[in-house]
């Protein structure tokens, strides 16, 4: 079938989106970024296909007359074991260079030592794959990285503690750290055979599937055999220009992002996008064109890259950042706009025996009065506004936006969608069709 | 790229010329103590030159020494120099890099010493620092001589005839015996009315040459080229003959280009295959300077006018110098200077360059340090896209100091800009999700 394509390389996470020539997405693939933007664009690409490849295996599904009913239960779990299936392949691919790694080292008593060490951790790693995928869990958007990376940070620490004298914590994180960012170079997404061909095994042999084997397995084979004519593919974002791409098919992330809220939300008429490392506020026509934006310039204080100061500061991880602020009783007033600046105001503030959760809070409201003067600038807020971007998915930086938007501008709908990280993806791929 | 990398880049005459002129001048100033000859400093809008010229004093101009510096790529030094000195960041840096100057030997930009000067003429037209200025230079050199004329701002935007008579009057009882005891000689009245009719006439083809850009495609950049177009006429050399012969020798150049339908001619040889055609606002970026045109040229943009190119005189709605009535004249141009308009009328005056050069857009460079262009530019930007319907940019960097040019954010600005431009002239509808369901 004919499809357009749209990738949005940002500095955080890479995206891309899969969309038919009547502008309909087909799917969306999500990885982190990598220092080597083709990989991580292909990479990208290939996680979109097979998301794709599912919507029409489910469609099948569906076409079909007793596949309807089944179809609610049926492709959870279809889901769940498919990226158990991909799971484990990166599993194995990260124990045979963890492997490798070892083979090389010159002392070989630390290299057995650490050969076990390292065995018991995989072993468990690969236990627990299981229960990772379970299918009411298979729609976490987690990344093979953040999953084995904690998992293997537990089991090691297990480890080093039966074994005090011995092991050491750093080498056997240093093991890990070299492996995994190899395997995250490896694409694993051209498997698609191979991992609905164990989806599908694993559901024919549940009793609630096996009598519409034959069905399931039609719609396999069709969502399998699928072939994708690409026509045109448009890239956009802070990697764009190392996309070895025509000039025609680059697009700036600021007109992909106001077409793409216009794609999900047509009233849009503003349009604010936190990313990474800059923030935009956008007007557009009743066509999603650009008419004025205004981005930070001079100084990238307000950016996603500031929660992820702050979550070292506090010593967290950037998504434990909107929860622990949402538990807030009021909200501390933090003053600086320099990242920096706000660093040594948490420490002050900690110090004098404030909530963590309040200054969080305090944070996030900085954060969004940031942003409040970039949207001021570039016009302010008279009809629907839609928010994008990384940090739309943290709830104390959309309650904070919420209120903010109330306070200055009165009741306006305030759109976020839950797939927000994709507005520039899927402004890209609407520029491919266009 | 818009130009062809075989063509060769042939400097013009009227480039050979302007060079010519400005080591002419350095070399003059370098010899101006053992020659007896008087140095007035002064600055660029509302610069009366033609007086200074008329009592055979030199002028230097702190501004241009400044940029030049920038364009040289050793502002930064100064500038840090200067806040050695304790000159603050947020203080306007053309300041900071001609103090900064003056304290690292005062080199001019050919390479010879300036001399220190006899007198500080301030004409105040708008720009509240240049009296900041002068006063930190009357220190530096040992309370010089220091005269002021008081330009009253264009407030209700028009020149009334109390704000003429007032500077009329400044002129006839302050500023001329100040010349005349610096000098040491009586004003030569028929000198001044010589030199004013040379301005005149090199005003003339000055306009000429700026509204060719109302050609398509525009021979000129009236920016990035204009910049040096306005060079002769906007400091030492407006009444000189050798001013009247660079305007005339440009504006044959001009008019062979219109002829042949030629683009603008930039670093890196004449632009073809003209894409886009801009109106911009406030000063360049010095310090990167070539790298900033590039981030234009190699999109096919044009700038056909500009504000700044009026800093020193907006000649295009009918100002000329008028050798019939001296002082009135030189009160009027003070008056008439773009940094002594209020906002409505810079709002006019852009919306006007708009229309009349059929712009596809505006652009506005927001200069850090520089609070008397900065000040307002959010308004005229809302307000010209609300009058034009055309699309609004807006970058930001500083005049002289390279701290604060982000070369990837602003080409990041520029490219989302010219698409912007490019979407907006194909105002294609998109379907939304809405509409596919």
């Amino acid at each position: 079938m004919e499809c357009y394509v749209g990738i949005d390389l940002g500095s955080t996470t890479s995206k891309a989106i899969y969309m038919d020539a009547h502008a309909n997405i087909l799917g969306r693939g999500i990885i982190n970024s990598r220092h080597n933007y083709t990989l991580a664009c292909q990479i990208a690409q290939e996680e979109a296909e097979n998301h794709s490849r599912f919507a029409i295996l489910e469609q099948s599904i569906r076409e079909n007359g007793t596949g309807q009913s089944i179809a609610a239960t049926l492709m959870p779990v279809l889901r769940a074991k498919y990226k158990l299936a991909e799971h484990n392949a990166q599993l194995a691919e990260l124990r045979r260079i963890c492997m490798k790694d070892l083979d090389n080292w010159k002392d070989p008593m630390a290299a057995s030592l650490y050969l076990e060490a390292v065995e018991h951790i995989l072993h468990r790693m690969e236990q627990e794959a299981v229960d990772i995928y379970r299918e009411d869990t298979a729609e976490k958007s987690d990344f093979f990285r953040d999953i084995a990376t904690s998992q293997f940070m537990e089991f090691a620490q297990d480890q080093v503690r039966r074994h005090v004298e011995e092991l050491s914590f750093e080498r056997l994180v240093g093991i890990f750290d070299r492996a995994i960012i190899r395997v995250e170079s490896v694409s694993f997404a051209k498997s698609f055979s191979a991992h609905i061909d164990f989806a599908y095994r694993e559901v024919a042999a549940m009793p609630a599937f096996a009598p519409y084997r034959d069905q399931i397995h039609a719609a396999v084979k069709i969502a399998d055999e699928r072939e994708f004519n690409i026509v045109r593919i448009v890239g956009t974002g802070y990697g764009r220009q190392r996309l070895p791409f025509e000039k025609e098919q680059i697009r700036s992330e600021i007109l992909c992002h106001g077409l793409g809220a216009h794609y999900m939300f047509p009233d849009t008429r503003t349009v604010l996008d936190i990313g990474g490392q800059d923030t935009k506020a956008i007007q557009v026509d009743g066509n999603g064109i650009v008419e004025n934006f205004q981005m930070n310039d001079r100084c990238a204080a307000g950016c996603g890259r500031y929660l992820g100061y702050v979550a070292d500061e506090m010593n967290m991880g950037v998504h434990e950042l909107g929860p622990q602020a949402m538990q807030a009783t009021k909200t501390i007033r933090i003053n600086s706009t320099c990242t920096v600046f706000a660093g040594a105001e948490i420490r002050q503030r900690l110090s004098v025996g404030e909530k963590r959760e309040d200054i969080l809070a305090g944070l996030h409201r900085a954060i969004i009065l940031r942003a409040m003067s970039l949207l001021a600038r570039s016009g302010g807020i008279s009809n629907e506004f839609t928010f994008t971007g990384g940090v739309a998915k943290n709830e104390a930086a959309t309650n904070a936006l919420r209120t903010l938007v109330r306070e200055n501008y009165g009741e306006i709908t305030v759109n976020i969608s839950p797939d927000s990280i994709f507005t520039g993806a899927c402004g890209a791929a609407l520029f491919a069709r266009n | 790229m818009s130009t062809t990398a075989t063509e060769s880049v042939q400097k013009e005459q009227s480039m050979l010329l302007q060079k010519d002129m400005i080591a002419d001048h350095f070399r003059r100033l370098g010899r101006a103590k053992e020659e007896g000859k008087k140095v007035v400093y002064t600055f660029v809008p509302g610069n009366l030159n033609e007086l200074i010229l008329a009592f055979d004093m030199l002028p230097v101009h702190p501004e241009i020494n400044a940029l030049q510096s920038a364009m040289r790529k050793k502002s930064a030094g100064y500038i840090r120099e200067a806040e050695k000195h304790g000159h603050s960041e947020d203080v306007c840096t053309y300041v900071k890099c001609d103090v900064g100057m003056l304290k690292s030997g005062n080199i001019g930009p050919t390479g010879e010493k300036l001399p220190e000067p006899d007198l500080l003429l301030l004409s105040y037209t708008g720009c509240f620092t240049f009296m900041k200025w002068f006063e930190i230079l009357r220190k530096e050199y040992n309370d010089c001589a220091t005269v002021m004329l008081h330009v009253p701002y264009q407030g209700d935007g028009a020149i009334t005839e109390e704000a003429r008579a007032y500077v009329v009057k400044q002129l006839r009882e302050v500023l001329v015996p100040q010349l005349e005891r610096i000098s040491g000689r009586k004003l030569d009245h028929d000198r001044l009315e010589e030199l004013l009719a040379s301005s005149a006439r090199a005003e003339e083809d000055l306009v000429s040459i700026l509204e060719s850009a109302k050609q398509k495609p525009s021979p000129i950049d009236a920016y990035f080229g204009g910049v040096y177009y306005i060079g002769p006429i906007f400091t030492a050399f407006r009444g000189r003959e050798s001013c009247e012969e660079y305007y005339q020798v440009l504006r044959s150049e001009v008019e062979e280009r219109i002829r042949m339908k030629s683009g603008p001619i930039t670093p890196e040889g004449p632009m073809h295959n003209e894409q886009y055609r801009l109106v911009v606002e406030g000063p360049p970026n010095w310090t990167s300077f070539r790298e900033f045109w590039k981030m234009f040229y190699d999109e096919s943009a044009v700038v056909v006018a500009s504000s700044y190119t009026k800093v020193g005189g907006i000649y295009d709605t009918g100002f000329r110098h008028d050798a019939r009535q001296p002082f009135e004249s030189l009160a009027d141009y003070c008056l008439g200077c773009y940094t002594n308009l209020n906002l409505p009328s810079r709002i006019d005056l852009l919306e006007k360059y708009i229309n009349e050069y059929e712009a596809d857009g505006f652009l506005i460079n927001s200069i850090k340090s520089c609070n008397s262009f900065s000040a307002g530019q959010l308004l005229i930007l809302n307000e010209l896209e609300k009058r034009t319907g055309k699309a609004g940019g807006f970058i930001e960097s500083d005049l002289v100091d390279p701290r604060y040019f982000s070369a990837a954010n602003i080409k990041n600005r520029l490219e989302s800009y010219f698409q912007m431009v490019d979407a907006k002239r194909q105002n294609r509808h998109t379907p939304s999700s809405r509409e596919r369901a």
